[in-house]
């Protein structure tokens, strides 16, 4: 584990360059940054600007061209690919726009598939993907398949998959980008919720109301950070009473 | 991922696309039935033929007569009647490893018991016959030797002949006429079945040499000594080409022969038939095995083209699991074991279908079923591998997939 002062995510001078053809693509062109554990952080800026190279490279999908990257404390810009892959199932949960859920497995067994890859005990990864699932507000619908489920029922069984093997931190992608504003809000106020847990949740949108909801925003473009300022986040729960008052 | 999870998790994956799964099985079902039903068709032929040649009794060799020219035409193999019964008694007596040397006339008859008649074959024999065909009498008794010396009126019948002229009625002690001679028969030969060239060996009427050539076949006054073939069993464990090199010689010998001269006879070994019967079953499986190897190669193609639309149409599905831990190994073994379990199932399925081959041939072939366990598992095996070389290029084009890639794919 990191130590105190040492923070959860630090990247360095991070450059991705991509060849395209005979194109030079310059995805990231040196990032340097700190997250702190616990914090909620929203990734912003328009489609091209790097931010979603940005958070493949922190996911560990990606690998940077150059600079570094420490992860707890640990360099991961330059692992193999089985390294990058213990990496990712046991530090980082992704959370993606379409949900990616396997269509023909129940939310159980979607739940259970990094625990498969962590290679624990059917027991033991039932028991916990239960407890994740009853945590998402899903303790009902554990037999469904995908597409017996809602959108923001979809999105939270794949939020429970990426919180089973309690990783370092959440990875989401434009998580509300394939839901109406509220089942948007009440996916948001699951992440604050877990947030105030102790999870760290980093988001990449370019919605300015989604973003609205974390403490953090780091504007990209041109693959450079341009901004990165602090807020007092707007409360989803509040903001889903204030919906249902309305209604 | 366990080994466990990763069978449970691929046959989810060919439950999806059941049908694709069924005929991408196809041709390994095929080639694996094939090579099942070939093994028990081929031992179950040969076994039948061994029984057939056990049938005619084994260490046998037949000698007939050569071929004549009569008058500036060449007759056919057979047809000289320069065999003698003196020429059976030399070779019994001559060589020691000559167990029995059986003298035969044969000809068609007709038999009649009263109002029934039948037309079947008439062999004269002496009894060196039943030791020479492994033959005995199942219900009266064998001729005595004073019978075939003196040329009594007595028959055997076989079982064809009992059941065509009595009926279900006992035969011994019946009077039988055969080209108007009367017989008493006397007993009932046991059952010998179909011989390999597809006689009825059991429709026949055996009468004492002398009797039968002199009153029933023979018609040659002038030569009426001479036999239609002699059946010479040799000792168990003597060599049978030596024995027939010896044969020869002494016929030639018996019949003056200068060198030079063609045999006016000709040596038929019961092996070398076998070893012809064997060659053609050979030939057979050969060519059965040639087409259960194209099977499975087709068969194997057939798995790595779904295999590979396969990992195109679930690359999505392979970033996802990429992004929550799976390692390129984990990728690359769950397509293998998915073409593997594809091409086991369908052995499975062959082994079954080449079984119920193999038993339905048998039935209605009338010989035993022989279905050797370790073909089976061969089979088995083998449309394993077939799984796992054709699984590899997929699978380790799976596993090569960048992460980000896969997971923009549709």
């Amino acid at each position: 584990m990191a130590g105190t002062g040492s923070p959860l995510i630090a990247v360095e001078n991070l450059e991705r360059v991509y060849q395209m053809g005979e194109e030079r693509v310059i995805a990231l062109a040196g990032v340097t940054t700190a997250i702190e554990q616990g914090s909620f952080v929203a990734v912003m800026g328009p489609s091209g600007s790097g931010k979603s190279t940005f958070m493949n490279v922190l996911g560990c999908l990606d690998q940077p061209s150059a600079g570094s990257y420490r992860l707890k404390g640990v360099e991961v810009g330059r692992l193999p690919a089985t390294e990058l892959a213990r990496t990712r199932n046991r530090e980082i949960g992704f959370v993606f726009q379409q949900f990616n859920l396997l269509q023909r497995v129940d939310a159980l067994g979607n739940v259970e598939l990094p625990m498969l890859y962590a290679g624990l005990p059917k027991r033991e990864r039932r028991a916990r993907a239960e407890a994740a699932l009853a945590r998402v507000g899903l303790a009902d619908r554990m037999r469904h398949l995908p597409l017996q489920l809602s959108g923001g029922q979809q999105q939270r069984v794949a939020i429970a998959r990426a919180l089973v093997n309690q990783p370092a931190c959440l990875l989401a992608d434009e998580p509300t980008g394939a839901l109406d504003s509220r089942t948007s809000l009440d996916i948001m106020a699951l992440f604050q919720a877990l947030n105030r847990e102790g999870v760290t949740v980093i988001v990449v949108t370019h919605e300015p109301d989604v973003a609205a909801f974390a403490s953090r925003v780091i504007r990209f473009r041109d693959g450079k950070i341009v901004a990165d300022s602090t807020q007092v986040p707007r409360d989803a729960a509040a903001a889903l009473a204030e919906w249902a008052e309305a209604a | 991922m366990s080994f466990l999870d990763a069978i449970l998790s691929s046959f989810a994956a060919i439950r999806a696309h059941a049908l694709r799964s069924v005929l991408t099985m196809l041709g390994i079902v095929i080639g694996v039935a094939a090579v099942i039903a070939m093994v028990a068709v081929g031992n179950g032929a040969r076994e039948r033929v061994n029984a057939q040649i056990q049938s005619l009794g084994a260490n046998l060799i037949i000698v007939i007569p050569g071929n004549i020219t009569q008058g500036g035409a060449r007759l056919g193999t057979g047809n000289a009647s320069t065999l003698t019964d003196a020429d059976a008694q030399a070779l019994k007596a001559e060589i020691p490893a000559v167990q029995a040397a059986a003298p035969l006339v044969r000809g068609g008859v007709q038999a009649v018991y009263g109002s029934q008649n039948w037309a079947t074959s008439a062999v004269g024999v002496d009894l060196d016959y039943f030791v020479a065909r492994d033959w005995a009498v199942e219900r009266g008794r064998e001729f005595s030797e004073e019978e075939t010396r003196r040329g009594g009126q007595v028959a055997l019948i076989g079982q064809s002949v009992l059941r065509e002229l009595f009926g279900g009625n006992d035969p011994v002690g019946a009077q039988i006429r055969v080209r108007n001679v009367p017989f008493e028969v006397i007993g009932v030969m046991s059952p010998k079945g179909q011989s390999m060239f597809g006689q009825d060996q059991d429709d026949v009427i055996l009468l004492p040499l002398q009797t039968a050539r002199q009153r029933v076949v023979g018609t040659n006054r002038a030569k009426n000594r001479s036999v239609n073939q002699i059946m010479v069993k040799i000792r168990e464990g003597e060599d049978l080409s030596a024995a027939e090199e010896e044969m020869k010689r002494l016929l030639r010998q018996r019949h003056r022969l200068q060198d030079g001269r063609d045999d006016d006879f000709s040596l038929r070994n019961m092996a070398e038939i076998q070893a012809t019967r064997e060659e053609s079953a050979r030939t057979m499986a050969m060519l059965l095995l040639s087409v259960a190897a194209v099977s499975l190669v087709v068969g194997g193609i057939g798995i790595m083209n779904i295999m590979l639309v396969s990992v195109t149409e679930r690359t999505k599905e392979i970033g996802l699991r990429m992004a929550v831990g799976a390692r390129p190994l984990d990728v690359m073994g769950q397509f293998l074991i998915e073409a593997t379990t594809i091409a086991l199932i369908g052995g499975m399925i062959g082994i079954g279908i080449g079984i119920g081959i193999a038993i339905v041939t048998a039935m209605k072939a009338g010989w035993p079923l022989l279905i050797d366990p370790w073909v089976v598992v061969v089979a088995f095996v083998f449309s394993g591998l077939v799984g796992i070389v054709s699984g590899f290029y997929p699978a380790f084009r799976a596993a090569r997939l960048d992460p980000v890639e896969a997971l923009r794919a549709a």
